[in-house]
């Protein structure tokens, strides 16, 4: 029994970890592409943009003027998710024991004699999730250039909803545990239930943006806290080093798969699915489709006798945009946001989770690595700004994040510990 | 040790630079990031000279009692000195920052001007300096234990926190003046901070005498204060109009009848 529900631990977290990889960050911050965002349902082509130059300098000064609200849009979902990620390891201790159990992915214990065999067997453990990770990429990436929708839309499906189900029973028991709770289970149940029907409606069909974005930070942090459980020490480290290679080379590399995926994505004018990727922007559920008033058979007629259309939607918005005596319609420029995707909330609140709970230095390392990983993410979106097409956002956060966590522990740590023991300040 | 101590030291240290935060800073998302980088840079800055610190421990003489002492010397002062040249490195690369981004953009003026950014960087040096300072100290005070049971001091907490108050506020004003400073290119003004910084990080030597290192602090808070002040461009009869609703130029910029 014991044996079955770890092994639907490891593959909910096998299924949760590969899919919510993608970490890439989609830049849509040039106006005149208005990224319509369908919550779960797959958009239809859009028409074609007629960019002209004036409009692209434009493009400039809005990118400059709008980053840095984009930037702020995204320090706060991953600011939540380390916030939920930290009180929930310094509140309940569930987090921090160590039971023996590991994944399977991670199948090399760590408990050996000598120091390199240790080392050894973490390297190799790292090797092995980072191959499993690598290995179910593919698989998506081949199902979606294949079109096999469902197949994904199922699989995601089915893994939210073990972390939407069984990992917050989870949570919300050794929640209770901990604050000495007493709870009945018909409560409890009816607690559970609403709050996972409700997940799986928000994120694979339609909702309350806010309440979406909530609720793929509460299963970034679930995830997170997994790893934070069940990897071993010195493994977790080296995964997040060799997680942010990985993402390095599959977002650059020519035939990396998160590259691959990205642009075939592009290419049919679609969004990726919603429950992998953290976005801002709400799909216009009631809009009728904006064709100017021009319906489709004069529009043919026009293009037989004149050629190409040059009034699109985005044309039109331009002109509507002008200076006019009536006030304008109120424009949601969040819909031209970044996105982020979920595996980089996983990660970045895993790396500042694991200094909260492992570093000795205490708060001084958790802010450290909290600092430097916005900073990584400032850094990251300036890149964005300047190349304009996706880019990874692991490899700058979690650098900085690991050489911080490092430092910060073993250099500045003793440091203040004899500054605050005689009181002096710097 | 008890709730209430965790909350008071709490808002003794922290609450004017939050609020600070909240009512001027939050808003603008080209504050906070500018604020938060200027954490990193104190947060570099503090690595550089734990790292030789540390280093020179290591080769010192461990057991000698007096030698540790001198060292930690040591590396305070090196820390405030590593603290402004890196005060000094981020005023220089917001300059060009600014420069770059006055080029790119169509607009005649900055979106953010240097006497703002000076504030906002001497703010996010000064919450990182007060966070580290005080916090490890704040989550202790939550748990069991007895203060200055071997004779130490019982006014540990509420010494912290008041010192942690002053300093986060003098790296405002320190900022504030800094960039003053370097703007008119006024070199005694940054030997002024330098000094005052070396003066107020020295005075906490005599600790536990709290009277000797709280009031020369907060003597010093008070002279920066008013010189940041002027240095933002006020001046008493700025001071005058504010606290007697008369300013007209912010009663119409806040529509208030007078």
């Amino acid at each position: 029994m014991a044996d079955n529900v770890e092994n639907a631990v490891n593959n909910v977290s096998n299924d949760g970890t590969e899919a919510n990889r993608h970490t890439e960050t989609g830049s849509t911050a040039t106006p005149g592409r208005n990224e319509v965002e369908l919550n779960g349902q797959l958009p239809t082509a859009r028409p074609p943009q007629v960019l002209t130059d004036s409009e692209e300098d434009e493009d400039e000064e809005l990118t400059l003027k709008y980053g840095a609200k984009h930037v702020i849009m995204l320090f706060i979902p991953v600011t939540l998710c380390m916030v939920v990620v930290v009180a929930t390891i310094k509140s309940v201790s569930f987090y921090t024991q160590k039971d023996g159990q590991q994944l399977i992915y991670t199948p090399f214990r760590e408990d050996t004699e000598t120091v390199g065999q240790r080392a050894l067997n973490s390297m190799l453990n790292a090797f092995i999730m980072i191959g499993v990770i690598l290995v179910m990429t593919l698989v998506l990436v081949v199902l979606y250039k294949y079109r096999c929708y469902k197949v994904i839309q199922a699989w995601l499906f089915f893994s939210n909803l073990l972390l939407l189900f069984f990992f917050s029973l989870i949570y919300l028991g050794e929640v209770f545990k901990t604050y000495n709770v007493a709870m009945d289970y018909f409560t409890l149940s009816v607690i559970i239930w609403n709050f996972g029907v409700v997940g799986m409606i928000c994120i694979h069909w339609k909702g309350p943006l806010r309440l979406q974005q909530a609720y793929l930070i509460m299963i970034s942090a679930l995830m997170a806290l997994v790893f934070i459980k069940y990897l071993p020490e010195w493994t977790a480290w080296l995964i997040l080093a060799a997680i942010s290679v990985y993402d390095l080379l599959a977002v650059l590399c020519p035939k990396g798969p998160l590259r691959i995926l990205v642009e075939t994505a592009q290419e049919r004018n679609e969004t990726i699915f919603p429950a992998l990727i953290y976005s801002f922007a709400m799909a216009p559920t009631a809009q009728p489709e904006d064709d100017g008033g021009f319906t489709p058979a004069w529009v043919n007629q026009q293009q037989h006798q004149l050629g190409p259309m040059q009034s699109t939607e985005d044309s039109r918005r331009e002109i509507q945009e002008l200076p006019s005596a009536r006030p304008p319609p109120v424009e949601d420029d969040e819909e031209r946001g970044v996105k982020l995707g979920l595996g980089d909330f996983i990660f970045y609140s895993m790396l500042v989770g694991k200094a909260s709970a492992t570093a000795s230095g205490d708060w001084n390392t958790t802010i450290a690595c909290f600092v430097a990983i916005l900073i990584g993410l400032c850094l990251t979106l300036l890149l964005l700004a300047i190349f304009k097409k996706a880019l990874p956002a692991l490899p700058i956060s979690i650098t900085f994040g690991l050489v911080f966590y490092f430092a910060t522990d073993n250099l500045v740590r003793p440091f203040m510990d004899q500054l605050a023991v005689h009181q002096f300040y710097i | 040790m008890t709730v209430a101590v965790f909350f008071g030291c709490t808002f003794i240290a922290f609450g004017p630079a939050v609020a600070l935060f909240v009512f001027t800073i939050a808003r603008d998302p080209l504050r906070v990031i500018f604020l938060i980088a200027g954490a990193f840079f104190w947060l570099v800055s503090l690595l550089l000279s734990s790292l030789v610190w540390f280093i020179t421990v290591q080769i010192s003489n461990k057991n000698s009692a007096t030698q540790q002492t001198g060292l930690l010397i040591f590396g305070v002062v090196l820390s405030v000195l590593l603290q402004e040249a890196f005060r000094y490195g981020y005023y220089r690369l917001l300059k060009k920052a600014n420069e770059g981004l006055l080029a790119l953009s169509q607009e005649d003026t900055m979106p953010i001007s240097i006497r703002q950014l000076a504030y906002v960087s001497g703010l996010g040096f000064g919450f990182m300096s007060g966070a580290f300072s005080v916090v490890n100290i704040l989550s202790d005070s939550l748990g069991p234990g007895t203060v200055g049971i071997h004779g130490d001091s019982q006014h540990y907490f509420i010494s912290s926190a008041f010192m942690t108050l002053a300093i986060i506020l003098l790296h405002m004003f320190w900022g504030v003046v800094f960039f003053e400073s370097c703007e008119r290119q006024r070199w005694w003004g940054l030997g002024a901070v330098v000094i005052s910084h070396l003066v107020v990080s020295c005075v906490s030597f005599v600790n536990p005498h709290y009277q000797g290192s709280l009031i020369p602090t907060y003597i010093i808070l008070s002279v920066m204060a008013a010189w940041a002040y002027l240095c933002a461009g006020g001046s008493l009869r700025n001071l005058k109009l504010c606290l007697t609703c008369k300013d007209k130029d912010f009663l119409l910029a806040n529509h208030r009848p007078r």
